[in-house]
């Protein structure tokens, strides 16, 4: 039996899009565990993901919430086929070696972590909280990936080769993190988000300050490629979602 | 644990009296329990089985990173997920600190490296099993980091101090290992026929290979009188192999899973359980390179290692040229 439930569909989409930005990047960086270049990375690559999942179970928690039809955090990952993701195109873009994750880690940071700084002042108290949190773990990844991109930038020249590759190929992606479209606009409006333009400032000076450092340079005239944040995904995602939710698939309705 | 088959240099035990004054002191701090540290005198023999067995320890917390990854992006939960990870990172944080504690008896890292690389380094047996469901991630869990705590434990009090004290930190997180993996167990035992079924598959296809972790029994071990000598082993193989045993048991019916065991029953007058002869014939081949996934642990491992090369190579240029850059302004 259904209830009829009036969702508030704008503050629903905004924590879908947290969520699942936070869900697919973890997923994705989680599958390192145990194949880093070194130890350290390992170790830190995990806790990273940790992060990030811990962060997923936050803000699916509360969309399942705001959605009102009973759908915990779990229904939301495991039981959503790709069109209903709100992930920006970015965090599904494959692993690629080492030097393509720490730039889509890094390009990721950079947007993340102004947008959850502006979040805490969110007019929904349970947005604010969830944040709050996110927002410290935030910090570190960003000063974890923009050391990197700036070592490994201005490295050797193979390392450099490598980085101003990645970022060749992410660079188009980066736009849509910040990239307003009427769900974002009314999330303004109503105090419960950011306007994504001062996001978008901050995520270019940083990411303009971190490549100088590096020695990278962004490719230029590069057109910005979206559509993951209306439910429009690359083909990569398909293949993420099949690995992550088959158990849950494979055996319906049991408990784990 | 993961450290089987240590091999021993000392060449044989030496009673005190055998010993020149400088070991004859060493061999009396280890029996009167006290620490062994870095910058000590030890006999070379002592050096180099610590070494081995450190290494190997720490190679096995590596490699062991691998099955249960294996697992990590298929979790069935969010929560269940971050578990995992949060595991097989504390088992590379494991590795780290081992790494640490061979290094103070002079190898480095690298060289570590290399060893297990080159196939000359060792790792524990039971890395070289398949995960092939969900129940093997409960099953490592409750078997494999049980059999760990218990030759574990005994080594907190290991005479050589780093090693020792890496232990403590260890066995806290390992307890908790264990824990999480009953209870995947728990859930499945108490979940769907099909649940049950992978649950008791798990058991069957884990129970053999835990065994094997104490390594060969005492009449084969010929590495470990020296070792319990020099305070480095506590208990032998064959004892440690049947605590678990009797710890395992009671928690395997209570779960309501068989044993894989025909031979297996309780011996009242010893006052624990007879098993079954392990199939060593297995234990060798597996340890010789020849188990189902010897290939696949050790190119996972040089895969990332060589595919990691630049990213190691691109950081020291870096600090190379921040070095440089510094004394140019001094």
């Amino acid at each position: 039996m259904s209830v009829d439930v009036k969702t508030d569909n704008a503050l629903f989409e905004l924590t879908l899009r947290m969520g699942d930005n936070a869900l697919i990047l973890g997923q994705q960086v989680s599958a390192w565990c145990g194949h880093a270049p070194v130890l350290e990375e390992d170790i830190a690559l995990a806790n990273t993901a940790l992060d990030l999942i811990g962060q997923t179970t936050l803000w699916l928690g509360l969309a399942g919430e705001i959605e009102g039809k009973g759908r915990r955090a779990d229904d939301l990952a495991f039981l959503r086929d790709t069109r209903a993701f709100r992930n920006a195109l970015i965090v599904e873009q494959p692993n690629g070696n080492f030097g393509q994750t720490l730039m889509r880690q890094f390009l990721f940071d950079a947007w993340h972590l102004p947008m959850l700084t502006a979040l805490k002042s969110s007019a929904d108290k349970r947005v604010a909280d969830i944040a709050e949190k996110s927002a410290k773990e935030a910090a570190y990844h960003l000063e974890r990936s923009e050391d990197l991109i700036i070592r490994l930038g201005d490295g050797s020249d193979e390392s450099r080769r490598r980085m101003q590759y990645a970022l060749d190929g992410l660079w188009p992606f980066a736009g849509e993190l910040t990239l307003a479209d009427e769900i974002d606009a009314a999330l303004a409006t109503r105090g419960l988000a950011p306007a994504l333009a001062d996001i978008q400032t901050q995520h270019v000076e940083r990411i303009r300050a971190v490549l100088k450092a590096a020695t990278l340079k962004p490719p230029e005239g590069a057109p910005i490629r979206k559509g993951g944040k209306a439910g429009m995904h690359s083909e990569h995602l398909g293949f993420i979602l099949a690995d992550m939710q088959w158990l849950q698939r494979a055996y319906p309705g049991a408990t784990w | 644990m993961y450290a089987q088959e240590v091999k021993s240099t000392g060449k044989g035990v030496k009673s005190l009296e055998e010993m020149e004054p400088q070991e004859r002191a060493f061999q009396e701090k280890i029996d009167a329990d006290i620490k062994i540290e870095p910058k000590e005198w030890m006999p070379e023999g002592y050096r180099k089985t610590l070494i081995r067995q450190i290494s190997q320890h720490a190679h096995s917390e590596i490699v062991g990173q691998l099955p249960e990854g294996n697992w990590i992006t298929r979790a069935p939960t969010l929560e269940r997920k971050a578990i995992l990870l949060a595991k097989v990172q504390d088992e590379a944080g494991h590795g780290l600190y081992l790494y640490c504690a061979a290094e103070t008896l002079g190898i480095s890292r690298d060289q570590m490296t290399e060893q297990l690389l080159s196939g000359k380094a060792k790792y524990s047996s039971i890395f070289n099993y398949p995960t092939l469901t969900w129940a093997d991630i409960g099953a490592i869990g409750w078997l494999v980091d049980g059999a760990a705590i218990m030759n574990q434990v005994p080594l907190q009090r290991c005479s050589y101090g780093p090693y020792s004290r890496a232990m403590v930190r260890i066995c806290k997180e390992e307890s908790f290992h264990q824990r999480q993996g009953y209870d995947i167990m728990m859930k499945l035992v108490k979940g769907t026929t099909e649940q049950k079924e992978m649950a008791q598959d798990a058991l069957n296809r884990w129970w053999q290979p835990s065994l094997m972790m104490f390594g060969p029994s005492d009449k084969d071990s010929v590495h470990s009188a020296q070792s319990m000598a020099w305070g480095i082993k506590q208990n032998t193989n064959d004892e440690l192999r049947q605590k678990f045993v009797d710890q395992t048991v009671p928690q395997a019916e209570y779960l309501g899973l068989t044993v894989p065991d025909p031979d297996l029953r309780w011996n009242e007058e010893k006052g624990g359980y007879d098993f079954g002869e392990v199939d060593w014939s297995e234990f060798y081949e597996v340890l010789k390179g020849n188990g189902p996934c010897n290939a696949e642990r050790m190119a996972a491992r040089q895969k990332a290692w060589n595919d990691g090369a630049w990213f190691r190579e691109g950081l020291m240029a870096h600090a190379k040229k921040r070095e440089a850059r510094k004394v140019a302004a001094e």
